[in-house]
């Protein structure tokens, strides 16, 4: 496997904390401590930020996550709001403030169908929304299953369910069971702070990163499953003895297969299916993930790593060095 | 009195700590002075960094107190880690993680970026060792608090520098 920086896109003042590509992959959505939200197209083959979004908080913005369609984007912030962005002729404005959580919003994430936005809180709350009308969200459910700090809220791909990721090290899965949501099952093995999650394409597996320098795969069991497992999420692997430092953010390519890492000791990894392992990826109980790839990145810490959802092999990557960059991955096998 | 400011709340207890003596001055040398010689950091120059931090609650010094020392430093020049550990004055002190918090803000702000900071309690040394460690090792948290106004105060009037 071969990567190359395409871009280094630099214009905040202070440490990017996350970015965030829209559904179409045109557009790079980046924020941090510096309070803005900026946006990023290709013109001319050259990145550059056409837009700032610098009045929706009074503190850092954490995560800011795009709706489906690609007209709006939700921002969350310490500052304890969630700001829901809507694009007007063509300029996105803040056209709803969802206020409710105590402390520090840490994630909002919109469901893949758009009819849901996740938040989750310092408060050690998960928060569902449900969107009425344009600028228009209801609280449908306020879960408290997580004894510390949530982190990160991520949507199943295909599915209304919801999965978190908590200080108290342990990973929640959510679903709508008719009157309320409910939080279904816990799934536990990490040893510290789980910063982020992601699924496969198929929403059958999901990857999760932690302060505990590992990466682990979980593999879901549903119902009735031929192996007699009861409906869970099993850890099936634990990628361990690459990273050095906390992993802050893993995203896991729905074209490619490939999973790439964000890590505190200002590395980006690149894991790929073993091409010795002859198995089928998307199906096997374990599919054994090697490190193809692992750069000096940034020069710091890595807060967020995301590939592109349209354009397979290329990755975005954010860091407390002020700094996004564009990545391109070429020479890898596509898995079976 | 209980501070509560969202990074733990914090109650006054040790009335009658035991001060320490402190270490001279380090001399500086002709090697110092030349710009010419590259002078990495070292351990002495992060104590000297912490060691004249406030005690949040008497008028002394973190080293006076023994709170931090020189041995309890250790900088690792090839991956820029810098590892301080420090040793709060009675077991179930529960301004352990305001007094880490200071010495981060002070290193943060005194350090070159690139550097990393582990921050930890000596070892044995606190009840709640675990849980303070995981806290000041969380950077977002760390972020976060260092947004809270009052917090932020606090802080900065820990890291103030003496007055002479």
């Amino acid at each position: 496997m071969r990567v190359e920086q395409v871009a280094s896109l630099e214009g905040h003042s202070d440490p990017v904390w996350c970015c965030a590509w829209s559904s179409d992959g045109n557009t790079l959505a980046t924020c941090g401590t510096d309070k803005s939200i900026r946006l990023w197209t290709e013109q001319d083959h050259e990145w550059v930020c056409g837009t700032i979004l610098s009045d929706g908080h009074s503190r850092t913005i954490r995560r800011v996550s795009w709706s489906p369609c690609g007209n709006m984007l939700a921002s969350c912030s310490f500052d304890g709001t969630v700001c829901v962005w809507t694009k007007k002729d063509g300029e996105f404005e803040c056209s709803v403030t969802l206020e409710g959580h105590e402390n520090e919003v840490k994630s909002a994430e919109f469901s893949p169908s758009g009819r849901y936005l996740a938040t989750c809180s310092r408060d050690k709350t998960v928060w569902i929304w449900e969107q009425g009308g344009t600028d228009d969200f209801e609280c449908v459910s306020v879960q408290s299953c997580h004894t510390q700090d949530v982190k990160c809220v991520r949507w199943h791909p295909n599915e209304d369910i919801l999965a978190s990721a908590s200080y108290d090290n342990s990973i929640n899965f959510y679903k709508d069971e008719g009157d309320d949501w409910a939080c279904d099952f816990t799934a536990t093995g990490h040893d510290s702070t789980v910063w982020s999650i992601a699924f496969d394409r198929e929403g059958d597996k999901l990857v999760s990163g932690s302060d505990d320098q590992t990466l682990r795969m979980w593999k879901r069991y549903h119902a009735g499953n031929q192996a007699g497992i009861s409906p869970s999420w099993k850890c099936i692997s634990t990628i361990q003895g690459y990273h050095t430092r906390p992993v802050y953010d893993v995203s896991w390519c729905h074209l490619t297969g490939l999973i790439a890492s964000g890590c505190g000791d200002n590395k980006l990894r690149i894991f790929a299916p073993d091409p010795e392992q002859q198995v089928d990826c998307h199906t096997a109980d374990a599919p054994n993930f090697i490190q193809a790839a692992s750069l000096d990145a940034h020069r710091q810490d890595v807060n967020c790593v995301k590939w592109n959802p349209t354009r397979a092999g290329i990755l975005a990557s954010a860091g407390d060095d002020e700094v996004v960059k564009l990545w391109k991955v070429f020479d890898y096998e596509i898995p079976i | 009195m209980v501070l509560n400011l969202g990074f733990g709340s914090f109650q006054l207890e040790n009335a009658a700590p035991q001060v320490f003596a402190t270490v001279k001055d380090r001399p500086v040398t002709a090697a110092e002075l030349d710009d010419a010689i590259e002078d990495p950091i070292d351990a002495r120059e992060v104590f000297d960094l912490i060691r004249d931090i406030n005690d949040p609650e008497h008028p002394l010094t973190l080293e006076q107190l023994k709170v931090v020392a020189e041995e309890l430093v250790t900088v690792d020049p090839a991956t820029r880690v810098i590892k301080v550990m420090f040793t709060p004055t009675i077991p179930h002190c529960s301004m352990a993680t305001l007094i880490g918090l200071c010495i981060r803000v002070k290193l943060m702000r005194s350090l070159p970026r690139e550097f990393k900071i582990d921050l930890m309690i000596t070892p044995g040394k606190h009840d709640q060792e675990r849980a303070i460690n995981k806290q000041l090792q969380d950077k977002e948290r760390v972020a976060a608090a260092l947004e809270n106004p009052n917090l932020l105060s606090v802080v900065n009037k820990c890291i103030a520098e003496p007055e002479y």
